[in-house]
């Protein structure tokens, strides 16, 4: 059991390898041919659109230069180059995916990530935790540098530290994806590896139900899953946890939409053994109220 | 100036987008500034400035166009700006002055100048810095409608725009007795960069017209589950948005008509039965307007500035950069001119009038149109699909069935080549393709074989095209089949004389535009400005360029220092244009005569499209 989930986790680790030398996902090369129907073949010919890998014979996007650039040749203006578009300036977000008040637990949980960078390579924090009697009980925080390597994934490395008000801090490697996936699905899965052959993998996917242009039904999943025991901090290897959400917000204004939502939450193997063991339920069901913004 | 937090005194959404009715420039022009001002009775029009000599100065100007005051960048304190009318074979000296604290510019849009004078800070020149003049000195070689805006930053954007009339030497080749600038464009209250950069955190920020559930419930309802399904599949699976038609919406922009709101209600005068010439400038930062008069016909007579050959239309649709000369003969007392938003968010709006103070029925903006399959795939008759196989009734049963898109116009899109008749489009002279080719050179005809670079497999590109459409007499999203007769590119054709060189190209150059809606980043051929290099033309050489859109927007394409000379696929000419608006998955090409050496700018005139990296350096030796 324990040696499966080593494998999924590295297994894992290796897809996102090739992820990252090999941009080219989703890479499609279906063979349109043998299909009969128009729409087939219209969405078979959709499939050639995005990613894939140039061809030998695609075009030198510098053919036209004559070997000029844009500081040297014939009339280019002297010294160094003074027109600089957007294209090489480094912007920044703060998104607030969740601020929330657990009905249940009495907590507050935060889901905060933030950026700077280019469109292409971004330090990226991202930080999660939950606060109750107003101390930090738990926390995990991402630093990673982002880096483009397909038209809607970003490949993520850095370091991961965990912070438990009762247990064991850990620090971790991590390596992930993130980005847009077919049918609209945000998409974020990471792999840790942490001190004495520690592992750890996340996924988390989210989707968005438009009812009019400002009322949107966010659902949201999360799953954890572990190469060893963490007694602890109480967790347990193999798959540790699930959480499924449904966050009804109301834009009034991109930025600024405060939700209600319905959080479930399961935890499995071990992991719902200490909690047991801790006197706590298996599995929950709350009521949760929050913010989502970004600036 | 973040609004993130709702604002705690709203603005009411009618005033936020329908404007202040006395909104605009709130300092008064000072007289010293104003050379020669011929002055008109018409609200919210710009001063007028002539002769050989102009003074201009750039200043930061107090605003208020919808209950909140900003600061504009503006010519002369004015918006627009004075519109300079000055005279063909005229050398001018143009003094501009910057009382502004960071560097400025001017570039003079469609003309045709040494590179020195061209305005485009770091390709051109150095700017014009704080404090400093700088005297442009040119001859002018041209006549017609052109305009002028700065090229630094997103102060266009701000207002520095104005229209720039050149009368011929000669008389106009149309007798009018009223003349009249239109000039369009589009205000935010919100500093410039900041709305970038919501953009590159979330592309469709602006965008309130995006599919909802209960459309796809109606659809359900209306043409059953698994049509409701395909006709989202293939957008949802690409990540694509049928409704990404404008970047910037009326969610953040007022859209104005000579400098003013539509509450504002920008009146030009006229007396029955006279000939009015209306000047229409597409001024805007990131706006393409669909412009009409309802219940009057509207006869082009120059696009760019250069003369076409009459033609009469009921609406046109054009981008940031394009300019249409258009005549008519009002009759009745009043006219609204209605210039909708392409994204149908909401419109400028004038009203000519035998007096101040009237008006007539503003039409509520068309209905939001989907992009159709051949917006994101173009012509689907090539490539893989077997030549004639195509049987269309069944296309359009089985795989078209994308409500947006109906028979007709899939006809215009998907068998233009099979369906165009060759006779008309030469001007009488019946053509035989085959043997047109053979007797010309290889170059007589742009290539249709398409070649995407090897930058366009990468992260800065979401989609590509490999079977674009080619035909140029697609008016376009929301306007395909809407009961009016629409302005296309293949109605213009050049009048006599305008086309003055008519030697084959010596070569060919394929670029394609692209793009990442969901980066929110736009190149040449995958590569933003800042990693490209430049495209080298040989000095007076006949050069053919091919532009193939990649993307799922209309990109109005502004070359400097030299004409874009239209051809149709079978590589007749067709109009001179400075601005060619290319639709989505469409590839047309141009051919052009480089005359002036130097460094010139190339680019989406959709600002933040221009500032994403859709721009090239061109240089000319």
């Amino acid at each position: 059991m324990r040696y499966a989930n080593m494998n999924l986790v590295v297994s894992l680790l290796v897809i996102l390898t090739v992820f990252h030398t090999n941009p080219a996902w989703p890479q499609s090369n279906h063979d349109s041919m043998n299909m009969q129907d128009d729409s087939m073949n219209m969405q078979d010919a959709s499939m050639n659109m995005q990613g894939g890998s140039a061809p030998d014979d695609a075009r030198d996007p510098n053919a036209y230069s004559d070997g000029y650039t844009l500081t040297q040749g014939p009339y280019a203006q002297t010294g160094p180059r003074q027109l600089k578009l957007a294209d090489e300036k480094a912007f920044w977000a703060v998104l607030g995916d969740r601020l929330e008040y657990n009905t249940g637990s009495k907590s507050t949980v935060y889901d905060l990530s933030g950026w700077y960078g280019t469109t292409y390579d971004r330090f990226v924090v991202k930080a999660e935790g939950d606060i109750a009697d107003g101390r930090l009980e738990e926390s995990q925080t991402d630093l990673l540098w982002g880096h483009a390597v397909s038209a809607f994934f970003d490949t993520q490395l850095g370091v991961r530290f965990d912070q438990y008000d009762e247990g064991k801090n850990r620090q971790w490697l991590a390596l992930g994806m993130q980005g847009l996936a077919p049918y609209w699905f945000e998409l974020d899965v990471t792999a840790y590896l942490g001190s004495s052959g520690r592992t750890a993998l996340t996924f988390e996917a989210e989707y968005e139900l438009l009812f009019t242009q400002k009322l949107i039904l966010q659902p949201r999943v999360e799953l954890n899953l572990n190469g060893k025991n963490d007694p602890e901090n109480g967790v347990g290897q193999g798959l540790s946890d699930i959480s499924a959400g449904m966050r009804l917000r109301y834009e009034f204004t991109r930025q600024f939409a405060p939700y209600l939502g319905v959080e479930w939450s399961g935890t499995y193997g071990d992991t719902a053994d200490y909690r047991r063991a801790a006197g706590e339920q298996a599995k929950d069901t709350q009521f949760v109220a929050g913010l989502r913004f970004w600036f | 100036m973040t609004q993130w937090f709702p604002r705690p005194t709203q603005i009411s959404r009618r005033r936020f987008v329908q404007g202040l009715a006395t909104g605009g420039v709130l300092a008064a022009t000072p007289a010293w500034l104003q050379a020669s001002i011929l002055g008109t009775t018409a609200l919210g029009s710009a001063p007028e400035l002539s002769g050989r000599e102009i003074n201009l100065v750039i200043a930061e100007t107090p605003v208020n166009f919808t209950g909140a005051s900003r600061v504009a960048t503006t010519i002369n304190g004015s918006i627009p700006a004075p519109t300079l009318r000055l005279r063909e074979g005229d050398e001018v000296t143009i003094r501009v002055t910057n009382r502004l604290t960071v560097s400025t510019s001017i570039h003079w849009h469609g003309i045709i100048l040494p590179y020195q004078m061209d305005g485009v800070p770091g390709i051109s020149y150095k700017g014009i810095a704080p404090g400093e003049t700088f005297t442009y000195r040119f001859t002018l070689h041209q006549s017609g409608t052109y305009w002028y805006h700065s090229h630094t930053a997103f102060q266009e954007m701000t207002g520095m725009y104005g229209a720039l009339i050149i009368e011929p030497k000669e008389s106009e080749r149309h007798r009018t007795d009223r003349d009249y600038v239109v000039e369009l464009s589009d205000w935010t209250d919100d500093d410039p960069m900041h709305a970038f950069k919501k953009l590159k955190v979330q592309s469709d920020v602006y965008n309130f017209n995006q599919p909802t559930f209960p459309d796809f419930a109606r659809d359900v309802s209306k043409m059953g589950l698994q049509a409701a399904l395909e006709k989202r599949q293939m957008w949802n699976r690409m990540r694509m948005n049928p409704t990404d038609l404008a970047d910037l919406s009326a969610a953040t922009f007022t859209f104005l008509m000579n400098g003013t709101t539509p509450a504002g209600n920008w009146t030009g005068v006229f007396s029955p039965g006279e000939r009015v010439r209306l000047r229409f400038i597409n001024a805007a930062s990131n706006s393409f307007y669909d412009v009409r008069i309802p219940g009057m016909k509207l006869t082009v007579i120059q696009a760019d500035g250069q003369n076409v050959e009459p033609v009469t239309v009921d609406e046109f649709r054009f981008g940031p950069g394009e300019t249409y000369d258009v005549l008519i003969q009002p009759e009745d007392d009043a006219y609204t001119i209605f210039a909708q938003s392409m994204d149908r968010s909401g419109y400028a709006r004038g009203t000519l009038a035998v007096q101040q103070g009237l008006s007539a029925p503003v039409p509520a903006p068309d209905p939001v149109e989907w992009l159709t399959m051949a917006d994101m795939m173009g012509s689907m008759d090539h490539g893989s699909m077997e030549p004639g196989g195509m049987d269309h009734s069944s296309m359009n049963h089985e795989g078209m069935q994308q409500g947006s898109m109906d028979h007709s116009s899939m006809n215009d899109t998907a068998i233009s080549d099979a369906g165009m008749d060759h006779s008309k489009m030469s001007d009488g002279n019946a053509m035989d393709h085959s043997q047109h080719a053979m007797q010309k050179s290889p170059l007589a005809v742009p290539s249709q074989s398409v070649n995407h670079a090897r930058t366009e497999y990468g992260p800065s590109v979401d989609m590509r095209v490999d079977m674009p459409r080619t035909n140029l007499d697609d008016p376009g999203i929301g306007l395909r089949n809407n009961g009016r007769r629409v302005l296309t590119l293949a109605d213009l054709k050049s009048a006599d004389g305008v086309l003055n060189d008519s030697r084959p190209p010596v070569k060919e150059l394929e670029l394609h535009l692209t793009g990442n809606m969901e980066r929110y980043s736009w190149s040449f051929d995958g590569l933003e400005f800042g990693k490209s290099t430049p495209v080298s033309l040989g000095h007076n050489d006949r050069v053919r360029i091919i532009l193939q859109n990649d993307t799922m927007m209309t990109h109005p394409m502004h070359l400097h220092g030299m004409w874009s000379d239209l051809e149709t696929d079978q590589g007749e000419l067709l109009v001179r244009r400075h601005t060619i608006a290319v639709q989505p998955a469409q590839r047309i090409s141009f051919l052009t005569t480089p005359h002036d050496v130097g460094r010139w700018a190339w680019h989406c005139h959709l600002l933040f499209h221009l500032d994403a990296g859709m721009f090239r350096e061109v240089v000319v030796s």
